[in-house]
């Protein structure tokens, strides 16, 4: 838990009550695929399996990830601006280390 | 017996690709999700580039059609790989609080295949999208 992560979490600085806000999430993370090559020494997979969005007591999103996904995986959603607050992003990885970081939304 | 069986191995066509996923995988991850029910194949646009120089990552971007209400909502959007190792590739889970039902993000691909997209709604519907991509690099490892 709580060791740094590094994200990058874009979202607007303040929006409207009931405005649709789009919040990109860009990770450095390599999502680890263990790939099986001659030559390679294959690694354990270790991907960040899942992350979690919750904002003004709610769960508002959530992704469960494969390996399929990107090295640095970028996720875009969206959420309605409810309250003035701070959106908490949980990642889990393989192996059951967690990251955690906050955005702050101001509504108006 | 022995030999019977070491025949029986020889014979097995040498896996094309050993990571590959076998043809009817995606099928198998479809019907996981579908559980019986009958996908529409309307309301998704699935935008994703119909040519990929790089398999390593490739944008697709997912939006639904759906008022987004607490009575009326996507629940879930998923995508399915046809070739990739692992098929189901990523799943996402909203709420009516996301207020638009639409999510983006990144995907590796194994090869050229098709790619399926999943809508679950509230009131149990699914929604579904297929596309064609053209791979030029795969991310995978030749012969691995």
């Amino acid at each position: 838990m709580a060791s740094p992560i590094v994200a990058r979490i874009t979202l607007p600085e303040r929006a409207r009550r009931g405005e649709v806000v789009t919040i990109r999430v860009l990770v450095r993370h390599p999502m680890e695929r263990a790939i099986d090559a001659p030559g390679l020494t294959p690694l354990p997979r270790k991907i960040l399996h899942s992350m979690r969005v919750t904002y003004a007591g709610a769960e508002v999103f959530r992704a469960e990830l494969s390996q399929g996904i990107t090295a640095n995986p970028y996720i875009e959603f969206t959420t309605l601006a409810v309250e003035t607050g701070d959106l908490v992003f949980e990642w889990e990885e393989d192996g059951g280390a967690t990251y955690r970081r906050e955005a702050r939304l101001v509504v108006t | 017996m022995t030999t019977a069986t070491r025949r029986a191995v020889l014979l097995l066509p040498v896996a094309a690709s050993a990571a590959m996923a076998q043809e009817g995988d995606m099928a198998a991850a479809e019907r996981a999700i579908l559980a019986g029910r009958t996908p529409r194949e309307a309301g998704i646009a699935f935008d994703m580039p119909r040519l990929s120089e790089n398999g390593n990552s490739v944008d697709v971007a997912v939006r639904v059609d759906s008022p987004m209400t607490a009575a009326d909502h996507v629940r879930a959007i998923h995508i399915l790989s046809e070739k990739n190792p692992v098929p189901r590739v990523a799943s996402f889970f909203l709420t009516p609080r996301a207020g638009r039902a639409e999510v983006a993000t990144r995907i590796r691909l194994a090869t050229s295949q098709q790619i399926i997209v999943l809508a679950e709604t509230s009131a149990g519907e699914v929604h579904r999208a297929a596309r064609e991509v053209i791979v030029v690099l795969g991310a995978c490892v030749e012969g691995g």
